[in-house]
């Protein structure tokens, strides 16, 4: 067990500090490609726009290390961000961390709302095709698979214009009251439960043919009880381990969601960053994106191996063992 | 990315038992040919995309504009015509050449082995450690507006998928009997490539490049939809949409043209690779 939560650690640690790399790298050479001087531009920001001349400028230059080879700016600016130095919002001057501290709460709110919304459409779903077959199955898989191709931004768009616009019974957008959460929530997870609902189905009907749960239905226990007792923790993995393949979906359909419902997470703050060119926020925003994506992942995964009796000893060996349990 | 919306999802979702239609591929690679023939004839078929007539705003599907006019007068038409052209070029070159790209590394991981092997598996890590759609975002971000940039960003985030499929795959049958054969018997390794290698893996590949085209015209259509991707007055699928979104009230077919075009494009393309498995893999 140890062994699986040190490989874990040692996991976040090397793919966190990839993406802070890689977003460090990204956003220097951003701030490289606005127009203009950088030199003149900090100054303006530093002593207004009238005092800014040729020798303040040179002296920011200085200052800064402007003037330095573009490789060990580089160096200070990776060195800035491994030092947890985010710096200020180019637009509200305000400080970055300040800036997405709140976010990233709205960020975990709609996406835990949004995947446990979708487990549930999900198991619902797959179980009742499975257990029902017939026609209710064959809607269920056509449902399925249109969902599953279908991009979150569309899917959001028509509940919006559906369930806000025509028929009024949700805010169209927003932020603050419990209901405003319904819309983007369902969007996510409408996305993702096509997925689930395959994944949940598909083990199922291992399950439902198994000898263990034939014999239960043969001693007696009604068919919930059965399901309960022994399709549940089979379904309940391999549904836990499909949702760890689902982050990326969750955090792309997350960043298109909260645009367009303007739910003010982290999300929203990175893509309204880019619009703004926005350096500093875009780099603040797309690290905790990222590092999200990272840790959500590796949490899954953990859980996963922790959960699972094949794994958490070490080796598939016990495989049947824990089969049904 | 969107990507790279499903793509990861659907290479490892359970295969659903399909009702035992034989699909054939020919039908939606002809109305993907029928749909790229007609926006490469809108150029000169249709109206000029962005000429502009505010007299004439909002109009309602007719003789002069068969699908109406947006909210500057524009022909809808020629804008949508525009839009699948952008949209399905840059997606069709990007997965292109995202194929290209993983196929070598694939095959160079397989065939060299040791350190090759392992640099090749931590780049494809370490981009796999973002999702694809930030990475396109940040990458757009650099140059706003330019092609270019969306195209290297869709490309970065394509190819790890087809890399991680091809070098598990070569290399078994890099040491399976018949290549052992082939190469005792004195042939080289071209042609180890070109008839043990290159067979098994051609239908697998064209499937996943339809996937990879798919995914590029929906990570494309979401970053246009939140304003972030190709920029006016370059017309594009979701940006059509968040355009045309204040004046569905009075224009709601401005709305439903390019969601509908863009769900039939995504549909196209993944019945295409569907039917493509089918085709290969039975």
């Amino acid at each position: 067990m140890f062994r699986i939560l040190f490989s874990a650690g040692l996991r976040v640690l090397t793919q966190a500090g990839f993406v802070a790399v890689v977003v460090g790298v990204l956003s220097f050479f951003l701030t490289r490609s606005l127009p203009g001087d950088a030199a003149f531009r900090i100054a303006a920001g530093r002593y207004g726009y009238d005092n800014v001349n040729a020798a303040s400028a040179a002296a920011v230059r200085a200052e800064l290390g402007l003037d330095l080879p573009a490789w060990q700016q580089l160096l200070t600016w990776v060195g800035d961000l491994a030092s947890f130095r985010l710096g200020q919002s180019m637009v509200s001057g305000e400080s970055v961390f300040e800036h997405l501290a709140p976010t990233l709460g709205a960020t975990l709110h709609l996406s835990l709302a949004a995947w446990v919304l979708a487990v549930v459409l999900g198991v619902v779903l797959g179980t009742i095709a499975e257990v029902r077959r017939g026609w209710i199955a064959h809607v269920i898989d056509k449902v399925c698979t249109v969902l599953r191709g279908s991009p979150p931004f569309l899917i959001g768009l028509l509940l919006m214009l559906g369930l806000a616009v025509h028929l009024k019974w949700l805010p169209v957008a927003g932020y603050g009251d419990t209901e405003n959460v319904v819309l983007p929530a369902l969007t996510l997870a409408l996305a993702l439960c096509g997925g689930i609902a395959q994944v949940v189905r598909s083990r199922l009907e291992q399950v439902l043919a198994s000898d263990a749960f034939e014999f239960a239905q043969i001693k007696g226990l009604p068919l919930g009880a059965a399901l309960w007792r022994h399709a549940a923790p089979a379904v309940a993995l391999p549904t836990l381990a499909y949702s760890g393949v689902q982050l990326i979906l969750l955090i792309e359909g997350v960043v298109v969601v909260e645009t367009l419902f303007a739910w003010p997470g982290v999300g929203h703050a990175l893509v309204h960053s880019v619009v703004e060119r926005d350096v500093p926020v875009i780099q603040g925003a797309a690290l905790l994106m990222g590092l999200l994506f990272v840790v959500l992942n590796t949490l899954v995964d953990t859980a996963v191996k922790l959960l699972d009796p094949r794994q958490r000893e070490g080796n598939g060996a016990v495989a049947s063992e824990g089969e049904f349990a | 990315m969107s990507q790279i919306l499903t793509t990861a999802v659907t290479a490892q979702a359970p295969v659903v038992k399909s009702s035992p239609k034989t699909a054939s591929p020919w039908r939606p690679a002809a109305i993907l040919l029928a749909l790229a023939a007609w926006a490469v004839a809108s150029i000169w078929l249709a109206q000029n995309p962005h000429n502009q007539d505010l007299t004439g705003i909002l109009a309602a599907p007719g003789a002069g504009h068969w699908l109406g006019t947006d909210h500057l007068g524009r022909d809808v038409l020629a804008r949508l015509g525009e839009a699948v052209r952008v949209s399905l070029g840059l997606a069709v070159g990007s997965a292109s050449l995202a194929v290209c790209v993983g196929a070598a590394l694939g095959l160079l991981a397989a065939w060299w082995g040791g350190w090759v092997d392992r640099a090749c598996n931590l780049l494809a890590d370490a981009i796999a450690a973002i999702p694809g759609l930030l990475w396109v975002l940040l990458i757009g971000a650099l140059a706003p507006g330019q092609k270019w940039a969306l195209y290297s960003g869709l490309v970065l985030t394509a190819w790890v998928e087809f890399f991680r499929f091809i070098r598990p795959t070569a290399r078994g049958l890099l040491m399976s009997d018949q290549v052992q054969a082939t190469r005792m018997l004195g042939f080289d390794s071209l042609y180890v490539l070109r008839w043990h290698i290159w067979p098994p893996l051609s239908g697998s590949l064209l499937k996943l490049w339809s996937y990879a085209v798919a995914n590029a015209v929906l990570a494309l259509a979401a970053l246009g939809f939140i304003n972030v991707g190709i920029r006016p007055p370059s017309a594009e699928l979701g940006q059509m949409m968040t355009e045309a979104l204040p004046y569905y009230g009075e224009a709601p077919w401005l709305l439903a043209a390019p969601v509908l075009l863009l769900a039939v494009t995504v549909l196209v393309l993944q019945s295409l690779s569907v039917a493509i498995a089918r085709r290969f893999e039975s």
